[in-house]
């Protein structure tokens, strides 16, 4: 066995899982905390002014990075609910129980900041428009699964109840993504392209992928936190945490 | 893998194919109510519904906006470089609107065609630079235009 598969394997079990996760939070604490610092004075004072939205372009610096998290976590949670219906995997459903609140956070952050920004240059906080309902509907769909996992007894059905409609769910990521390509939206299109180039100054690109590498990091400590939890929890009845529970081990 | 997990595995496949199918038979037949807006040219091709306001999503042409005294009244041609209607609205606008920039307009066409306005929106392009490099784009496009009409004179 080489030394990926021994460390898959290691996180698999919960309580591997809760001693790595526990030395890893702060150093993606801390990596986090600096990129934010570092992407916040970037793209607050260093980012020249746009010549067509002046200052007011600026909470593209929280809205983007927020609206790319509530979709890469969303399609994070598609895979560990696909792992968990067909390899049975109990990491893979904490991943999945564990990351719910904090995309619906950040797809809520995306709604609210994008509704600030939409005041100014638009001229409305809200239109029914393509990109900005399939947004909304993520964000249903995250209550959804905090909603369904919630109101299930027994954690291993819930558990798989949530992958399924985790799975189901996964169809609205291509759609929020090529709404603005597929129909007249009152959103523009997408600036930033892995494969074409960007449509936007050097200057202003880096800190959006400062800021938005600061999201990522902030959303694996978070979901390292969340996580621990609820290992702790669903093995509260096992040897190990019971040794936690009385002071004995760490 | 044992035949059970290839089993699901194949299940998980298949929900997930099925449910993506369903998705765009359904966007499809809904996909004109998906549109935000329609364009001037597909307005004068009578494809938009009548009878209900619409929207219509285009560029405001250069120098043809009016603005009355009220100082609220305006008019403007909206374009998509095919077709071309006249918008006539009262109200605020919004700071973006300005000659050349892409509006979206909710209204109705009145009987003498022209498109009378009950809101107007502004819409930005995704474009993000700064204004010196905005006007350095500019002058390099005019610049093209210059040489490429002193070209054709040429010719």
């Amino acid at each position: 066995m080489n030394i990926f598969m021994r460390f898959y394997h290691r996180l698999a079990s919960p309580r591997h899982f809760y001693q790595i996760a526990g030395q890893w939070i702060p150093w993606l604490g801390a990596i986090s905390l600096i990129l934010l610092a570092w992407g916040l004075y970037e793209g607050l004072l260093v980012a020249p002014t746009d010549y067509q939205q002046g200052e007011s372009y600026r909470i593209i610096f929280i809205h983007v990075p927020a609206a790319w998290m509530s979709m890469f976590i969303y399609l994070i949670m598609a895979i560990a609910g696909a792992i968990n219906l067909v390899w049975r995997m109990k990491m893979a459903e904490v991943v999945l129980v564990s990351s719910a609140p904090i995309g619906a956070v950040f797809a809520f952050l995306a709604l609210v900041t994008g509704s600030l920004w939409g005041k100014p240059m638009w001229g409305t906080w809200w239109v029914w428009d393509a990109r900005l309902t399939s947004e909304l509907f993520l964000l249903f769909l995250y209550l959804g699964i905090i909603a369904l996992h919630g109101a299930i007894e027994d954690k291993r059905t819930a558990g798989r109840a949530v992958s399924i409609l985790a799975l189901v769910g996964v169809i609205n990521l291509p759609i929020i993504h090529f709404s603005v390509e597929w129909w007249n939206t009152l959103h523009q299109g997408s600036t930033v392209s892995v494969m074409g180039g960007s449509k936007m100054d050097s200057r202003m690109l880096r800190p959006l992928l400062i800021m938005s590498f600061a999201f990522k990091f902030y959303y694996g400590m978070i979901l390292f936190m969340r996580a621990r939890n609820e290992v702790l929890d669903r093995e509260r009845n096992t040897s190990w945490v019971r040794q936690i529970a009385e002071g004995k081990a760490s | 893998m044992t035949p059970i997990r290839k089993k699901r595995l194949m299940l998980v496949g298949l929900m997930v194919g099925a449910v993506g199918i369903a998705a765009a038979l359904a966007l499809t037949a809904f996909n004109d109510n998906l549109m935000y807006f329609y364009s001037p040219a597909e307005i004068s091709a009578g494809e938009a519904p009548s009878g209900h306001p619409i929207r219509v999503g285009g560029l405001v042409v250069e120098h043809s906006v009016n603005r009355q005294d009220d100082g609220l009244t305006v008019a403007f041609d909206l374009t998509d470089n095919n077709k071309t209607i006249k918008v006539n609205y009262t109200g605020i606008l919004p700071d973006l609107f300005r000659e050349g920039q892409g509006i979206v307009a909710l209204g109705s066409l009145n009987d003498k065609n022209v498109f009378v306005a009950s809101e107007v929106l502004a819409k930005h392009d995704e474009n993000y630079m700064p204004p010196e490099v905005a006007d350095a784009l500019k002058t390099a496009h005019n610049d093209g235009i210059a040489q490429q009409a002193a070209r054709s004179l040429a010719q």
